[in-house]
């Protein structure tokens, strides 16, 4: 279903807002399309990677000469072959990033990688990794904010010193940072306030979970140059980082963007390039790296476990007065959590005039954490919207009542500053509790739950270059790798704009040498931006081709116009010229039809979400079944509406997992026990009801089509949706995650 | 003139100056004069920031053009998933 803001004011499109056949199906299901595993070089050798299987340790030595004299082995390397990043000056977060590649002096989590090999075969590469011998002095570890905030904690970096805090410590901890958002007096704000509830929560790592693991191909030549073929979200981005690590310039590095199979953030950064790249150098031959599952849950990055502790105050009347937020998030290895987006995110779906929000990114032996999906935004929601619909069943308010009358709106100054342009968070609200769904009765032992969510989405920089074939069909090429349905929306503007069929408009991805930067497909952001770019240059191209038909009709531009997809004079006395006749026409008119448009495109618009779950329960077992599920998210405008539905559905089913399954759970020496998909649950379909969903269209007054991005918001409410159900069914509040049967059952036995 | 309005965490270089009136063309000039006001901000707002000019949040914002009037926020950098 699709709720557009005013049906009758609203622009129609033939193409835009279409359901056309995705352009990557095909190769998809019949196998041909080509993911980061699957190229194969000739003289390709296979890598493998030696880690650590200490959470915390010292490197005593390390001892490659067993692994070198294996037969089939062409090249070993450790953080010897690397620059030491520290000895050239280079910044702290490069420096980090090049001791995630490879552990210098310390491991600092069990699988941190120590050195790789590139033999004949993967199965000599990992017997070559094993016969590595490294000696360790194992260190005391730290596994959660709790324990590495804890008074006496061993430190990760005996450098770090928490910035942001006033005066700064003289010691050294493992609280890199400390961010604040403040506003109004709190004091006061509770003391308005008729109820004044505080909770404390606290979420455990979560992956991804996408289900091709990371892989590449390197090729090195003898000129110091490296062709690297690739999955990843953004290979301008990784270019960038692999040259850093190598120490090399970026323009060494020739990356291609394969095929990708699931990325949700985590794909937006380095692991195995650097390491494939140097083993190719030192080998002379291809070499490609595949990570096994336990590699990608032990080496990769997961989001961030927290301990939050909030505080609300609410009126009879239901206007919330108040609000106290205190965060610490797990960043892993090396400083970098979410915890600056969570602090942002926190309580902006709601105007509260009094407030304190004040969060702390915490080092602990676990990998460094990753992007995923609206990082941050949903840990913090978990709290926030768990304690609004305490003090909704507290003043006996509807929830979606109590955040109507709470809710941000156009010029609302947002927690995080500045003030909201036009949003759309009450049309989602209002999408719920109009839903059938929501006027349905609660059925006899549910629980139903409602919660909302609310993401930034960015813009950035893009590029993308259109070309009209001889025949007058259209190509574009831009650079935004494809994680969710970006081929097809930038076929459906193409045809929208030249008012041509979708099918004669084919999108390709480039490689970094073929087309101009462009920054990671993250942020929920290339529908906007890249599809902003794409847009320009089918513009550019209209009025190339009004002039062409000037030139062929001796006449001025302006007596020409472009209309469903041809050329027409004013006049109506010349018979009109398609796009085809004048790609035909091309050489005798200017040459050939291209434009090519780069930009750091402004502009994005703030998505919202309201979310509404029921749960059958089992009060016996502990085990709740999603009986029914509803999102409402304001798209802007849904250019592909079943792509935007699929975000959507994907957002809620993974955190529908965040809430009851997933988790890292370490043991007492700090190795993850449970490295694979059979012990880590993630949702599968017999798991699921249909997701149903509502688009609510609000359009971006800053996109051409009204776009916002749709990717990310929906992760933010799924959690707090469901704890809210099921204390709505149980009168049990589960407070920490997963919310599994176990905790529940646990809950229940405790009420009595 | 434009107003700039200084979020909690750069209070330890702006005291208790919640926001202040500042002539500047640019974000770029901006800084430069907060920094002459503030030693120190000009460091901390250079790296690692997105500015929001009447309520747009622009990453890469060291050039941008800011409007006679306009209200000015100093945010972290916005990265997603």
């Amino acid at each position: 279903m699709t709720m557009t803001e005013d049906p009758t004011t609203a622009p129609s499109y033939k193409w835009v807002g279409s359901r056309s056949v995705r352009p990557d199906g095909l190769d998809k299901v019949t196998g041909k399309a080509q993911f980061g595993a699957d190229l194969k070089l000739p003289n390709m050798l296979e890598g493998a990677v030696a880690r650590s299987p200490h959470a915390h340790a010292r490197i005593v030595s390390i001892d490659t000469s067993a692994a070198e004299a294996m037969a089939g082995v062409h090249a070993v390397i450790t953080a010897a072959d690397l620059p030491d990043l520290a000895d050239a000056g280079s910044k702290t977060d490069d420096i980090f990033m090049s001791e995630k590649i490879l552990a210098r002096s310390k491991v600092l989590w069990e699988g941190h990688p120590v050195a790789a090999v590139a033999a004949t075969s993967r199965e000599i590469a990992r017997a070559a990794a094993d016969a590595i011998v490294v000696v360790y002095e194992a260190l005391p570890h730290v596994l959660t904010v709790d324990e590495a905030l804890a008074d006496g904690a061993p430190v990760l970096h005996d450098a770090m010193i928490t910035r942001g805090v006033e005066p700064a410590p003289e010691a050294a901890s493992n609280a890199a940072s400390r961010v604040v958002h403040e506003r109004g007096d709190l004091d006061k704000g509770f003391a308005d306030a008729d109820t004044v509830l505080e909770r404390e929560y606290t979420t455990k790592p979560v992956h991804q979970g996408y289900i091709e693991p990371h892989a590449c191909v390197a090729d090195a030549n003898q000129d110091g140059r490296a062709n690297l073929f690739v999955s990843s979200q953004g290979h301008f981005s990784l270019r960038a980082m692999t040259a850093t690590t190598l120490g090399w310039s970026p323009s060494q590095l020739n990356v291609t963007p394969a095929e990708i199979g699931g990325g949700f953030g985590g794909k937006t950064t380095i692991y195995l390039e650097p390491l494939a790249v140097r083993l190719s150098a030192k080998s002379g031959r291809p070499v490609r790296l595949v990570m096994g599952r336990d590699e990608v849950f032990k080496a990769t990055g997961p989001t961030s476990g927290s301990r939050m502790k909030i505080k609300m105050g609410v009126t009879n009347d239901g206007k919330i007065t108040a609000a106290e937020v205190w965060m610490a998030f797990e960043a892993g290895a090396f400083p970098g959590s979410p915890v600056g987006a969570a602090s942002m995110t926190a309580i902006a779906c709601y105007d509260i005039p009094n407030f304190f929000v004040e969060g702390f990114d915490v080092v602990c032996n676990k990998p460094k954490v990753a992007a995923y999906r609206a990082p941050g935004a949903p840990i913090i929601a978990y709290g926030v919207e768990s304690i609004v619909d305490e003090l909704a069943l507290a003043i006996d308010m509807d929830p979606i009542d109590l955040r109507l009358k709470n809710a941000a709106v156009e010029g609302t100054q947002a927690s995080y500053g500045p003030e909201f342009p036009r949003i759309g968070f009450v049309e989602t609200l209002e999408a719920i509790r109009d839903s059938e769904h929501y006027k349905s009765p609660v059925p006899e032992g549910y629980g139903r739950g409602v919660a909302s969510g609310f993401w930034f989405n960015i813009g950035g920089n893009s590029t993308a270059t259109v070309n009209i074939n001889e025949d007058g069909n259209v190509n574009v090429i831009e650079g935004s790798p494809d994680i969710g349905g970006s081929r097809a929306s930038m076929a459906l503007f193409a045809a929208e704009e030249f008012g041509i069929s979708v099918d004669r408009v084919s999108v390709k991805i480039a490689d970094t040498q073929t087309v101009g930067f462009n920054d990671v497909t993250g942020g929920s952001r290339v529908t906007l931006a890249t599809g902003k770019v794409v847009i320009d240059c089918c513009r550019s191209i209209k009025e190339d081709l009004r002039r062409r038909a000037a030139k062929t009709w001796d006449c001025e531009i302006d007596d020409v116009e472009w209309v469903e997809g041809q050329a027409q004079h004013v006049s109506g006395t010349e018979t009109p010229l398609s796009l085809a006749d004048l790609a035909a026409k091309a050489p005798r008119t200017g040459g050939p039809i291209s434009v090519t448009q780069s930009e750091n495109v402004r502009g994005a618009g703030a998505g919202f979400t309201t979310q509404l779950v029921d749960l059958e329960i089992d009060q016996e077992t502990g085990v709740c079944r999603v009986a029914r599920y509803t999102t409402a998210q304001d798209a802007g405008k849904a250019i592909h509406p079943s792509y935007v539905e699929g975000q959507m559905q994907g957002g809620v089913v993974q955190g529908i997992g965040w809430a009851f399954n997933e988790e890292y759970i370490h043991r007492s020496d700090g190795t993850l026990d449970n490295p694979s998909f059979l012990d880590y649950r993630i949702p599968v379909a017999s798991d699921l009801p249909m997701i149903e969903t509502i688009i609510v269209e609000v359009p971006n007054p800053n996109h051409p089509y009204g776009v916002r991005g749709v990717g990310e918001a929906g992760i933010v409410p799924p959690m707090a949706a469901i704890g809210n159900a099921i204390e709505r069914a149980t009168q049990c509040r589960l407070n920490n995650l997963p919310m599994s049967p176990i905790a529940l059952l646990d809950a229940i036995n405790r009420r009595g | 003139m434009i107003t700039v309005k200084f979020s909690a965490s750069l209070r330890d270089l702006t005291g208790d100056d919640h926001e202040v009136l500042v002539d500047a063309p640019t974000v770029r000039r901006l800084i430069k004069v907060l920094d002459e006001r503030y030693p120190g901000i000009g460091e901390r707002l250079s790296e690692g920031t997105s500015v929001a000019i009447n309520g747009e949040i622009l990453p890469d914002a060291l050039y941008e053009d800011i409007p006679d009037g306009a209200e000015v926020h100093f945010l972290a950098t916005l990265a997603g998933g």
